[in-house]
């Protein structure tokens, strides 16, 4: 076994690795970047040896200086993480010929499969499914029909060098393609100037799942179930999960050894992904076909260390140690269910938008890498695991990948493991920047996701009009709403245990009139009492028990049970506010104005005023100068397109449309000095 | 007997009703509570009691003698809040429009005395459109009582007004004297002459809220110190407000209950202060990390926000805060910004209320429009203050302390008493390319000599411990450890005495 192993990488990946190998009693060398000097896996390492700049092409990427970092510390084997160099074949190569392990497949594999047509070519030979098409001339509307039938309905036609929805048809039947065929042509000849069309089986209700391979050296090789990670926006995954809901027992059978299979055609190793396209509306489970082959760990590999028990990390230090895997096929069960939620820097209110900064608060609800040693030390602590690479005071720099954590969640049944995320969700607290939390916790909520009826297209279809936090019950309002009261009413209470007092015989109040909502249109208003022994919603009693010492940011409630404590959990996260609390749980900011009932009658006189429809306006985020203006007016622009660039304190701060607009007014030039709220430009 | 009690009954009733139902409901219209509303809202509940409910106006000319409204247009009195006395008047836009009568200002100068002589604070509740015309000269008499109250009550009681409708003209300067001046958005303007005015005598066409609303006021001018929403949020957050004052200049500075412990580390403070000298950082988060329950009651946010002033609590004593903001214009020193914090720094000063100061301050502002703006004489208050200042005073540098800004952020040579450094501290005379370039000036054409000579200059004073060998910094702290030697700090100084040689009164450069 290896005595001192590097990690070629960052971030979450890199603590991962390391944490294994400490286990394993193997010493663990960290490279670095000037940006990742203070990152928590530097300090995680017994060793670090600093590779260059922030930018990833001047340092995690330069073969040459991981070597040299090798060579001065004498590290034996290299573990790529994912990303960077792990699927460079060039790589494992130099460091061979250095004499130094790669923690990793075989230079081969990795050739072999990171070429998307090679790859496929092999598959279709190793027997894997692959989607049915034609890429050859079609001569005419009779051999077009003749391909579909031949194919299996429904199938796409689509123009070879279409794109952007232009030049594509679908087809159900025969008839279909004789009416489609040449008009999709026509549209190739159009758009795009060719009028060569390309005929493909159509995948209905496409799910993506993926086969966990693991191989030792001597051609043994392995299947470790599936996963499912058909949640996903924009092709990046969002939400993985293993097993996945649609897979049964013979389906996984039958992926799990076509995948086997393609792995052992290329003389796979170590540890791989192969993932796969599936028709959900193909209900025998018989539709799946190969993407392609992920020659390295993959990020939601936890979940199926989770069910599975097995240490995918140690399992590849074994195995390029020269070892034997110790579990046979036979060995690999399935226990429980787990789900990962990625926690990125990137905000849902705001489409998306990405959001680097400093990490002003940042409390995971478990201790990110500890375990209680359940199912081999990979299900965290109870049934919650954190793996992350940052820390509160550190930041999500722009250089890198902006995922902040990984929140993995193991319960028995698939209900559970999504009730688990909600409720560590609810106690993430990450201050500073924008983040995914809200979103991830209501897509847990989702009956949709709960019912399993996942398409790779979730995202797309759930939410077209972009993320304004989940939808609350009625019940959930009624809580808060007591909630509400109770805090409002201990803060009373500690306002008026100030000293210097004219007489100290007042009580703290207990009646609230606590409206949820920011405005008054589309809000619920409460009367919260609260009495000697039970506290009333509009009169109705409320079970609640909670603890709260004013100045608290995070709350934990037991309501709706009885006396015996068997009620429902919820962690509130606290936010004060001029006129009472913004309250963060279960997917969703709401704005709770408490008011004493004395004086609530007299909110009504007030007048709302119309909020500046600021998504029609570029706002100056901060004091600045205007340093560019990238758009005129009249200019059409699309989601994330660049509009203006403002440096503040050297720095450049490119500021970008959130969603598709005309430009209309502008209102400031190039040069311009700016204020923090400054409108530059006007959107239609 | 009973007649008489039926009279109150009536006249109580009468002065509850002020200028009657149709004015009470066009105020609300407007989103304005009347006046007796607003005590409601401010004031612990049931804890008001009135005074000179019964007055009446004296005038008589222009028909002024058949129209008596029970009161007179402000509702004076005391109450408390969170069962602290203070004294108010409520001005009721009903009767009169609020105009102030000689008998109106009477009253506001009966609670004022009764503050002064009780020494609790005085909150002033303006909603008045001017002087009450018809009394003439009279008026004018009752406005200048009023004046003279504010300036003998200004460092004896807090003073606090709150602009809730019009309040125009000469009735600008009490609000103008009193310690704070809170806003209410789109319902209040204070302007000294009115848009109507302005475009006779200058032809300049202005909006009342661009001209003297809630956001000129507290961006532009700073004659006021924060713009609320509606009138609730206002009162709403003056009872918070409030709970951060001294009732007056012979007590000590409220505490309350906190859970908050007093030596809690906040190890993220560590990484604050970026990498890179000229990269911004937020320094609301010290204040924020440093203070209980990282609640801070920010003063003056939106003006010169170069510098960042407001109350918080240690301990759950009041402090005042005052620090450099590297994120608006470097957190350099420039004619707002000195006069901002002069203002802070003398009202903690003359209340007692010990001064935090961070300091992250490359300088005052270069310039002709600081230089013509007279930064000299403005720069001068601040350093006034300062000095002048006797409280505790504890000065936390977290970075750049250069120049003359150094020796005016309550430093050691100020009397500060605690003066911290973090290990990122810089205290120099400037920036080093700017100092290499001077000393240097010969090599300005050889950039290796001026990269090698700015490097040393660096490496000599980019760093706290050459002040700290001379006892100008008492102590290099570790960041995570600044609340709990703020704390400590605090706790050692509450004995603190100090006084300045007795004069009349000093002569700041105004």
């Amino acid at each position: 076994m290896f005595k001192k192993i590097l990690i070629a990488n960052r971030g979450e990946i890199a603590c991962r690795v390391i944490k294994t190998a400490r286990r394993m009693g193997i010493a663990t060398v960290a490279v670095y970047s000037d940006a990742d000097a203070r990152a928590p896996f530097v300090r995680m390492a017994d060793e670090a040896v600093h590779i260059g700049p922030a930018q990833a092409s001047e340092s995690y990427l330069v073969a040459d200086r991981i070597i040299a970092a090798c060579k001065q510390t004498g590290a034996e084997a290299v573990h790529p993480g994912y990303g960077f160099l792990s699927e460079r074949a060039s790589f494992v190569e130099a460091l061979a010929k250095e004499g130094i392990a790669f923690i990793g497949p075989p230079a081969e594999a990795i050739a072999a499969m990171g070429d998307k047509i090679e790859s496929k070519k092999i598959a279709r030979e190793a027997g894997v499914n692959v989607v049915p098409g034609f890429v050859g001339e079609i001569r005419d509307t009779d051999h077009a029909v003749e391909i579909a039938n031949d194919i299996g309905y429904p199938v796409m036609m689509k123009a070879s060098a279409g794109g952007g929805g232009k030049g594509m048809r679908l087809a159900y039947s025969e008839k279909d393609v004789r009416e489609g065929f040449e008009s999709v042509k026509r549209e190739g000849l159009n758009s795009f100037g060719d009028d060569r069309v390309f005929i493909e089986k159509f995948i209905e209700d496409p799910r993506h799942i993926e086969i966990q391979i693991l191989g030792d050296q001597h051609g043994n090789v392995i299947y470790l179930n599936e996963r499912e990670c058909s949640i996903q926006r924009r092709h990046q995954k969002v939400v993985e999960e293993a097993p996945s809901p649609f897979v049964t027992p013979k389906m996984r059978k039958a992926m799990g050894e076509q995948c086997v299979a393609l792995s052992k055609a290329v003389g796979y190793y170590s540890a791989g992904t192969v993932e796969l396209i599936v028709s959900g509306a193909d209900k025998t489970g018989e539709s799946f076909y190969f993407l392609e082959m992920n020659t390295r760990l993959q990020v939601e590999h936890p979940v199926t260390e989770a069910i599975t028990g097995v240490d995918l990390v140690e399992q590849m230090i074994r195995v390029a140690a020269g070892e034997k895997l110790a579990i046979a096929q036979d060995d690999v069960k399935i226990d429980g269910w787990a789900i990962e939620n990625r926690v990125y820097a990137e905000d849902p209110y705001r489409g998306f938008l990405p959001s680097t900064g400093r990490l002003v608060r940042y409390q995971p609800p478990v201790e990110p890498w500890a375990d209680d040693g359940q199912a081999n030390g990979r299900r965290g602590v109870d049934g919650v695991r954190v793996d992350d690479g940052v820390f509160e005071g550190g930041e999500v720099s722009m250089f890198y990948d902006p995922m902040i954590a990984k929140l993995v969640t193991w319960g028995a049944t698939r209900d559970e493991a999504a009730d688990l995320q909600v409720a560590a969700l609810d106690a993430f607290r990450i201050e500073g920047l924008g983040h995914n939390v809200d979103f991830l916790n209501a897509i847990m909520q989702h009956p949709r996701f709960r019912s399993g009826e996942l398409t790779t297209g979730f995202i797309a279809e759930e939410y077209p009009e972009g993320f304004a936090g989940a939808p609350a019950s009625d019940e959930l309002k009624r809580v808060l709403a007591a909630v509400g009261g109770v805090i409002a009413t201990a803060d009373a209470d500690r306002a008026r245990r100030i000293d210097q007092q004219l007489d100290s015989a007042f009580y703290a109040p207990g009646d609230w009139t606590v409206r949820i909502g920011e405005r008054e249109e589309g809000s619920s208003t409460y009367e919260v009492r609260l009495g000697e022994d039970a506290i009333t919603v509009d009169g109705e009693p409320v079970m609640l028990e909670m603890e709260y010492t004013p100045g608290d940011a995070t709350v934990s409630v037991e309501y709706g049970g009885s006396e015996e404590g068997d009620g429902e959990w919820l962690t509130l996260q606290l936010r004060p506010t001029r006129t009472g609390y913004a309250v963060t749980t279960r997917g969703a900011t709401h704005h709770l104005r408490i008011l004493q009932s004395r004086i609530a009658h007299l909110a009504g006189h007030m007048i709302e005023k119309e909020p500046p429809d600021l998504s029609k306006m570029l706002i100056c985020p901060m004091p600045g100068l205007l340093v560019k203006l990238h758009v005129a007016e009249g200019d059409e622009v699309q989601p994330g397109q660049p509009l203006a660039t403002v440096e503040a304190m050297k720095m450049e701060n490119i500021l970008r449309a959130e969603k598709q607009a005309i430009v209309g007014r502008i209102n400031a030039g190039e040069g311009d000095s700016l204020a923090v709220d400054e409108v530059i430009l006007e959107l239609e | 007997m009973s007649a008489n009690i039926a009279e109150m009954e009536r006249r109580r009733e009468a002065a509850r009703m002020g200028g009657g139902q149709k004015r009470i409901d066009a105020q609300h219209a407007k989103g304005k509570l009347t006046a007796r509303e607003r005590l409601d809202v401010l004031l612990d509940e049931g804890s008001f009691e009135e005074l000179d409910t019964y007055v009446e106006h004296d005038c008589v000319d222009f028909g002024m003698q058949d129209q008596k409204i029970t009161g007179d247009g402000v509702v004076t009195g005391s109450g408390t809040i969170n069962g602290r006395l203070v004294y108010v008047f409520s001005q009721d836009f009903t009767v009169f429009g609020g105009s102030l009568s000689k008998r109106h200002a009477e009253k506001i100068c009966k609670v004022m005395d009764t503050a002064m002589k009780v020494g609790a604070p005085v909150i002033g509740l303006n909603d008045s459109g001017g002087a009450r015309i018809q009394e003439g000269v009279a008026s004018l008499g009752g406005y200048a009582e009023v004046f003279q109250r504010n300036v003998l009550a200004s460092g004896v009681i807090p003073q606090i007004s709150l602009i809730m409708g019009p309040c125009a003209g000469g009735a600008v300067y009490s609000p103008a004297m009193t310690d704070f001046i809170f806003m209410v958005k789109d319902s209040s303007y204070m302007f000294v002459t009115g848009p109507d005015v302005v475009k006779t005598v200058t032809n300049e066409v202005v909006s009342q809220e661009e001209l003297g609303g809630a956001v000129t006021h507290t961006t532009k001018t700073s004659v006021a110190d924060l713009a609320f929403e509606n009138d609730i949020e206002t009162l709403l957050q003056t009872r918070n407000f409030f709970d951060y004052l001294p009732l007056s200049n012979r007590e000590d500075v409220p505490e309350r209950p906190t859970a908050d412990p007093w030596d809690r580390e906040e190890p993220s403070l560590d990484t604050l202060v970026p990498d890179n000298a000229n990269q911004p950082y937020d320094m609301h988060e010290v204040i924020r990390k440093t203070l209980d329950e990282g609640d801070f009651f920010e003063i003056q946010p939106a003006h010169a926000a170069n510098i960042i002033c407001g109350f918080g609590r240690v301990e759950g004593r009041t402090v005042g805060v005052v620090a450099n903001q590297p994120m608006v214009l470097a957190g350099v020193l420039d004619i707002n910004s000195s006069k901002k914090a002069a203002r802070f720094v003398r009202f903690c000063d003359a209340f007692d209320i010990p001064i935090l100061t961070f300091v992250d301050v490359p300088g005052f502002l270069p310039g002709t429009s600081q230089e013509l703006g007279g930064i000299i004489k403005h720069g001068a208050k601040l350093l006034f203050a300062y000095a002048e200042a006797t409280v505790p005073k504890i000065t936390v540098i977290t970075r750049k302390a250069y120049g003359g800004a150094y020796d005016v952020m309550a430093s050691k040579h100020l009397r500060g008493d605690l003066n911290y450094a973090w290990p990122t501290a810089e205290i120099a005379v400037m920036g080093a390319k700017g100092a290499v370039e001077i000393i240097f000036r010969q090599d300005r054409d050889d950039p290796d000599k001026i990269a090698e000579k700015t490097k040393e200059y660096e490496d000599r004073f980019a760093n706290p411990f050459v002040a700290a060998s001379r006892g100008y910094i008492d102590e290099v702290i570790y960041p995570h450890s600044t609340r709990r030697r703020i704390a400590l700090g605090l706790r050692k100084l509450r004995g603190k005495q100090l006084e300045n040689p007795w004069k009349k009164h000093d002569n700041i450069p105004l």
